[in-house]
């Protein structure tokens, strides 16, 4: 077990490099600096801040530079937030990503599983099929326009909820942004649960617990659940990243104050440092999520060898 | 005629007879093909259903709702542009953008993948082992730089959109063909002295089909998605063409006083990846029957 997990924490090294390597020579590539204004500087101005920056070394150089500061923790200072390093930009605006993208999976995970489970139960009954439509509906209708629609019914017609703003993260403005970001994986959640959970109960182990004669719900929750919920576990990883890009949009269209919109915006104004650190981060999140799902599915799966 | 009928009947069906004969007998599957067929028919014929143009700016009508008197059937914009005809072309570049970026993946995925499996081996593992190190990548984000550094010019959309979708591609393509290649019938052009990228070519990749067709089904909305992601944060098409994702940006910040110009884009963006989604599923169902 110690040997697998070793071997797969060595294989997540050369992904965070591609990462950071990519995003490195994108930023500097592209066309267009951080300091690009209306009016040109003065050269000895431009030269001046290239200096503080060190832009003015060869790339190489700055890339060595990039990395030794990554290495140490370090994203560096902000180009448009003067006076802010990006550690510090990152710590205000990831907490806020967190609450929504954690609320938002744990939420896509309870009722996701339950109406998986249901479908499953229920196999090509009306329930069935009302669940998969829905589901259909959930993966169809993206939730950049799950928002919008959500905040013209919920906040513009009948004014229960906010139309956006954080408010140090109360309920009333938090629900619309985790509903939106949640729906795409409860659907996917229930897809892939109900896919599962069909084959398991019909496979012979459930049957002996049957035949055993335990209650129908101590062999599905005992028995059944658990290597239903396999798929699911293993989906864990792609459905972070999805809840992670979509928090991008979300945050938009909600006005949050989260990592998602410092990096759009950090794009927009091309703050190479903050919008490298956020790829990073989030590079190092997935990556890390991925480690940990591939670890709780080798202690669930006695099939898996290592 | 009858021989004929009589000769087919002994025969059995073949694959792709029972796959169309399961198809058609999935009732969400053919409500979604008419559907899109008819999505599909009014953006090609856009130009003729309307007598506005997508571009025109009506400044007497700006943002006025539905009316069938002076055909602004889904009503007009801020800038008193017809939504009706606007969301006909938005769908242009959103199916054009589904369909080239898919193919682009397909492409790359396809060659990738069935070289990856037929060599084998030492090939085959660092081939995989690079899919799996840009699996883990965070593309969205590099995308969005892409489009913010790079200009935000359409061909660049198919090339990202379509450099990120091989990934899939690639895997399933490869775990087909290693179970392909141990056929018989590939054994024998080996020993017939066929040379590698001709097995591939000649033999490997038409009997993927089935899978293809199903995974193709499943990209094009996905990268429906993407594209409408990307213009929706302002980075895909640029004014004064459109496309779904772009529009419904600009309804969401009207749509307080002009419900109308999100909710017409937003049914016909949904719609269409709902259908495509029905059909990829009904294809699953009829191409694969082991789940039946």
């Amino acid at each position: 077990m110690l040997a697998f997990a070793f071997k797969r924490f060595l294989g997540a090294w050369p992904t965070l490099l591609l990462i950071i390597t990519v995003a490195f020579f994108m930023v500097r590539l592209a066309p267009g600096g951080p300091f690009d204004t209306e009016k040109t500087l003065p050269p000895e101005i431009q030269a001046n801040l290239d200096k503080k920056y060190h832009l003015d070394e060869p790339l190489v150089m700055q890339y060595g530079r990039y990395l030794w500061d990554i290495a140490r923790g370090d994203f560096g200072p902000s180009f448009q937030y003067k006076d802010y390093s990006v550690n510090e930009l990152i710590g205000a605006g990831f907490p806020v990503s967190l609450r929504l993208g954690g609320s938002a999976i744990l939420l896509a995970l309870i009722i996701g599983v339950t109406l998986g489970a249901i479908a499953a139960l229920r196999q090509n009954s009306r329930v069935d099929y009302s669940v998969m439509t829905t589901a259909m509906v959930g993966i169809s209708i993206p939730n950049f326009v799950m928002a919008p629609l959500l905040l013209l019914v919920f906040a513009v017609y009948l004014g229960w909820l906010p139309a956006g703003g954080w408010e140090g993260g109360s309920f009333r403005n938090t629900v619309l942004p985790i509903i939106a970001l949640s729906l795409p994986q409860v659907a996917y959640i229930a897809r892939l649960t109900r896919g599962s959970m069909i084959e398991v109960l019909r496979s012979n182990f459930i049957r002996t617990a049957r035949a055993k004669g335990l209650p129908e719900h101590t062999v599905i929750i005992r028995h059944a659940l658990k290597p239903a919920l396999l798929p699911v576990v293993s989906y864990l990883g792609p459905a972070t990243a999805a809840v992670i890009t979509g928090s991008v949009v979300i945050e938009q269209i909600f006005g949050l104050p989260g990592l998602g919109r410092y990096f759009v915006q950090g794009a927009l104004n091309r703050d190479y440092t903050l919008v490298m650190g956020v790829v990073i981060f989030y590079g190092v999140l997935i990556i890390v999520f991925n480690l940990i799902v591939d670890l709780l599915y080798a202690v669930l799966d006695p099939r898996v060898r290592y | 005629m009858t021989d004929i009928d009589a000769v087919s009947e002994v025969r059995g069906r073949s694959l792709w007879a029972d796959a169309r004969r399961r198809l058609f007998t999935n009732k969400a599957a053919v409500t979604s093909m008419i559907i899109l067929s008819i999505v599909a028919v009014m953006v090609l014929l856009a130009p003729f259903l309307s007598p506005h143009d997508f571009d025109a700016t009506d400044w007497e009508l700006m943002s006025s709702p539905p009316t069938i008197a002076n055909a602004h059937f889904f009503g007009t914009d801020s800038l008193g542009r017809d939504l009706f005809v606007r969301t006909l072309y938005g769908g242009r570049v959103s199916l054009m953008v589904g369909i080239v970026a898919t193919l682009v993946s397909l492409l790359i995925g396809i060659t990738y993948g069935a070289t990856a499996g037929y060599f084998g081996g030492k090939i085959d593992h660092l081939m995989m082992r690079f899919v799996d190190i840009l699996y883990a990548m965070p593309f969205m984000f590099f995308v969005i730089l892409l489009m913010v550094f790079f200009g935000r010019n359409i061909f660049l959309i198919f090339v990202a959109i379509g450099a990120i979708n091989w990934l899939d591609m690639a895997r399933i393509v490869r775990g087909q063909t290693l179970s392909l290649k141990r056929k018989e019938f590939i054994e024998a052009a080996e020993a017939a002295g066929v040379p590698g990228f001709t097995i591939i070519r000649r033999h490997i990749v038409p009997n993927l089909l089935g899978v293809v067709i199903v995974y193709v089904t499943l990209t094009i909305p996905q990268v429906i998605l993407v594209e409408s992601f990307l213009s929706f944060l302002g980075l895909g098409v640029q004014e004064p063409f459109t496309s779904w994702g772009a529009l419904v940006n600009e309804g969401a910040k009207d749509m307080e006083t002009a419900s109308w110009s999100l909710i017409f884009p937003a049914i016909f963006l949904a719609l269409t990846l709902f259908c495509f989604n029905f059909i990829g599923d009904g294809l699953r169902d009829a191409l694969d029957p082991k789940d039946r």
